[in-house]
């Protein structure tokens, strides 16, 4: 086995421990290609399906071929695609780019709370419903006491600190100093009322592995990823107001492969076009203790 | 699968630990940069930020991507971090080395499949330097090296080099740990690590970790899959029913016998399931994958798939094992705690400890009957009903364990031994039971010969539940018609009410047939004919009633149509439906005299 199959052997493995544990999981898909990633290993580790439903944070700031590709892949896969969304704070246009917050404001506001809030079932889910391929308002308001997120340690620095398995209180509040451990193949699957866990499957990969693996495997991942013949693309995909794209000739996986591994970006950091990385004194702590993702 | 990517490059973990402040860190940030591995502009960013808060740069800063540590000085947790050599590329796994952080310190070793070790060479080996070392031992680390850090604060004065060489060395061969070597370091200028100082003519750290190996998967090992789950996915017409899991040893092919642990039960290979991959016929070790089998059996998931033409695992409830405590209340005798062991999760109780070793000097602590936390230990676990298992030497993926206590891993360690079944648990617990037993004003026998008849517990089991409940309600109704004192109890009252604390637990199983047991201890003292019924008893669990019911008697009955399969049981009937079974069953009550033979 290579270092990709062992990487993949164990993503698999903690995919199945969360669903073996968790009776209402749901997976975080942010259309990027790290959680598309994560949605292809969940086929691969439940034999073409895909047990729980699908979770996106609709900021609708999002690049709109993001929006695109979600709704297309999740017709095609027949996913359980649910979205949720900060209704007040968009409407009122309490956002960064109509000029009424800062970047770490908006982000905590239209991700963080919309998450929050989306996942303990207080403001409405919309679900997908395939007889019409329109998405419903849906009944369900049970809490998600398991959510699959897509983080790689290699992202930046609290991100390194996380174990696979790691509890968040209900408030999503994430103590870090006092995290319990995990041993082997074992991990945190016993959880108290009111709490509810964080499964992080890819923490080991790198970005590299990340584009090896959808090179292997052949996973179609959003174009923008691609320069499509102006010299640009995106490396990180997010709002488009605070994510901008690289100067890059990368036109196919290959490409991108060959860029990460001697290339230009081989020293430079993946998140570099994510401008609220930089507020906060260069981390994204603040936002993450309080549940960001 | 599309082809091989030739390019890709290995990876491997290590860990750095040590004693607090013995300068890991500094080991890790120098590490990065000397091989280049930051990225651009991250050691400027740091200095800056240094330079900012008036405080002199150190290399340890490059890890503390998180503010409070920053201010606290102290590595809090595993942080990941990555370098490159020529050879391969390593994620550092950073493990603290205070104290209070030791379960950090665990989590990041687990993973680790080499090890540096950082000994301060002015403040020698030290209490964690020990500790960390036992551990590394203990969670299966073979590659290690120990680096002699801040060489410089003595002068590089080699004679004081081989003197922590020769006392450290010492220390490690009495827990069987082998360092692969000892390199004289001073990582806050860079010295040893990746670069060779010109008086210096050993391999550096970075030569030495591209020395070591990674470990191939065991292929040639007997086969051992752990059962994750069972799955049946019904969408578009998918009716596969699949064993999911990760070949943990060995390899298979479809058509091969296999035989589950702890059950028993024997099958063979059907097909190999894997998504988006060509069909195969054979799979093998480290593989997470999917079987479907020739035969379907009902289990739950935990159970150890084997082949048949292979040496078993064993099956036990009685451990000597070595193993380690994090919990933040001591680990104690009496207590019902979570045993999780490859997929199996067992209830587990701490038998008796051995001994307590102190980490701090390896002095054994005797006369100690719990593990506090931090401690190490060898002891005696018993589980409530047997796991198959190897002793680690033999195969640590299925022989080392974790052990949970309200919500959170507590303590974790490796089997050492089987031990024999003859003194359990629940020997002992029924021996004492028994000692200590009150008695009415009435002798059993007195009650007996009123009733004219002698009390007994009976067993209903079967593949159907629906089954096996109609053949006790009916059996209850003959025998009560025909004048004697029977009673059934369906096993689903005691989840609302004897049983209502355990209803949503891991173990309410096992709790069930506990507290069954004891409840048919006093039903049977009471004279009456004890009737219950429960679909999928295993033979483990009608041994464990056996037990619980003594001094009386228990008859176990397996009742249904068709093929049976075989726990075990007393009795085994083949009927056509569950009135005959009653029937069957009130003949056996006759031979065995518990009921008179004619009845006027």
């Amino acid at each position: 086995m290579d270092t990709l199959d062992r990487l993949e052997a164990r993503s698999i493995y903690i995919l199945r421990e969360a669903y073996r544990e968790f009776s209402n999981l749901c997976m975080l898909w942010s259309i990027g290609k790290d959680s598309t990633v994560l949605l292809w290993l969940a086929r691969r580790a439940f034999f073409g399906h895909v047990p729980f439903s699908l979770l996106h944070i609709d900021t609708h700031f999002k690049i709109p071929e993001m929006i695109q590709y979600r709704d297309r892949m999740a017709r095609e896969w027949k996913l359980n695609m649910v979205y949720g969304e900060n209704d007040e704070a968009i409407s009122c246009r309490k956002t960064f780019p109509d000029g009424h917050a800062d970047r770490i404001t908006c982000c905590r506001s239209l991700k963080s709370e919309a998450l929050r809030r989306t996942l303990s079932g207080e403001w409405p889910r919309y679900r997908m419903d395939h007889a019409s391929g329109e998405y419903v308002r849906e009944l369900n308001r049970k809490p998600y006491t398991g959510v699959i997120v897509g983080v790689r340690a290699d992202e930046e620095g609290s991100r390194s600190k996380e174990r696979y398995f790691s509890s968040r209180d209900k408030d999503h509040e994430w103590d870090i100093a006092d995290q319990p451990p995990e041993l082997w193949n074992q991990f945190k699957t016993d959880f108290a009322p009111g709490t509810h866990v964080r499964v992080h499957p890819l923490l080991d990969w790198t970005e590299l592995n990340i584009w090896e693996y959808i090179e292997r495997e052949g996973i179609a991942v959003v174009p923008l990823y691609f320069n499509q013949g102006n010299g640009k693309r995106y490396r990180s995909l997010g709002c488009f107001p605070c994510t901008h794209p690289v100067d890059s000739d990368a036109r196919t996986v290959r490409d991108i492969i060959e860029e990460l591994r001697t290339g230009k970006f081989a020293n430079i950091a993946e998140r570099s076009g994510r401008a609220q990385d930089r507020e906060d004194g260069g981390g994204l702590e603040t936002l993450r203790r309080e549940g960001y993702m | 699968m599309t082809e091989r990517n030739h390019e890709m490059r290995e990876q491997m973990n290590i860990v750095v630990v040590g004693h607090v402040d013995h300068g890991k860190s500094t080991v890790i940030g120098r590490l990065l940069a000397d091989t280049r591995s930051l990225p651009q502009g991250k050691l400027a960013r740091v200095r800056a930020m240094c330079e900012r808060n008036a405080r002199p740069f150190e290399y340890a800063f490059l890890l503390d991507a998180l503010k409070d540590e920053q201010a606290q000085g102290i590595t809090i947790d595993t942080a990941r971090c990555f370098f490159k050599s020529l050879k391969r590329d390593y994620i550092i796994l950073d493990a603290p080395g205070h104290i209070e952080f030791l379960k950090n310190m665990v989590t990041g070793a687990a993973r680790a499949e080499a090890a540096l070790l950082v000994i301060d060479a002015k403040e020698g080996v030290r209490e964690n330097s020990r500790r960390h070392g036992y551990l590394l031992s203990m969670l299966g680390i073979r590659q290690i090296v120990v680096l002699v850090n801040k060489m410089d604060l003595i002068g590089f004065d080699l004679s004081g080099f081989e003197r922590i060489r020769l006392q450290y060395t010492e220390f490690l061969e009495t827990i069987g740990l082998h360092p692969l070597g000892f390199i004289p370091v001073a990582a806050r200028d860079g010295v040893n690590l990746v670069n060779r100082a010109e008086w210096y003519d050993g391999m550096t750290a970075l030569e030495f970790l591209d020395s070591f190996s990674k470990e191939a998967e065991k292929e040639d090992q007997p086969f051992r899959f752990a059962v994750q789950d069972v799955y049946k996915f019904t969408e578009e017409g998918d009716d596969r029913r699949i064993l999911a899991g990760s070949i943990e040893t060995g390899s298979i092919a479809t058509g091969d016998a296999v035989v589950f642990y702890p059950s028993g039960k024997k099958s063979a290979i059907r097909s190999i399931e894997s998504f988006n991959r060509a069909p195969s016929c054979t799979a093998s070790a480290g593989q997470a994958i999917g079987f479907t089998l020739a035969e379907e059996l009902y289990f739950r998931p935990g159970e150890l798939m084997c082949r048949a033409a292979e040496s078993p695992p064993i099956v036990g409830s009685r451990l000597r094992v070595h193993m380690f405590w994090l919990g933040k209340t001591p680990m104690i005798t009496g207590k019902r705690y979570k045993l999780k062991l490859a997929t199996a999760r067992v209830p587990v109780y701490l038998a008796e400890v051995h001994r307590v070793l102190d980490a701090s000097d390896l002095k054994e602590e005797k006369e100690k009957n719990e593990l506090e936390r931090h401690d190490v230990g060898e002891c005696i676990l018993e589980t409530m009903k047997p796991v198959a298992f190897d002793l680690c030497a033999n195969n640590p993926g299925t022989g080392r364990f974790v052990v949970v206590d309200n919500y959170e891993i507590a303590g974790g360690g490796i089997i050492l031994e089987a031990l024999s079944q003859e003194q359990l648990l629940v020997k002992e617990h029924v021996a004492q039971r028994e000692a200590s037993w009150e008695s009415g004003s009435i002798p059993l026998s007195s009650r007996e010969s009123l009733n004219g008849h002698k009390s007994k517990f009976v067993l209903i089991t079967g593949p159907s539940g629906e089954f096996v409940r109609s053949a006790g309600k009916l059996l209850e109704k003959r025998l009560f018609e025909a004048g004697f004192s029977a009673y059934y109890l369906g096993v689903s009252n005691m989840d609302k009410g004897i049983g209502s604390d355990v209803a949503d637990a891991f173990d309410r199983r096992e709790e069930t047939i506990r507290r069954l047991g004891e409840l048919a201890r006093i039903m049977t003292d009471s004279g009456a004919i004890f009737i219950t019924a429960m679909p999928d008893a295993d033979r483990h669990e009608l041994k464990m009633l056996r037990e619980l019911v003594l001094p009386q008697e228990i008859l176990t009955i397996r009742v249904g149509k068709g093929v049976l399969g075989d726990e075990g049981e007393d009795l085994k009937l083949n009927v056509a439906d569950p009135a005959e079974a009653s029937s069957e069953a009130e003949n056996q009550l006759r031979r065995e005299e518990i009921l008179p033979e004619f009845t006027i």
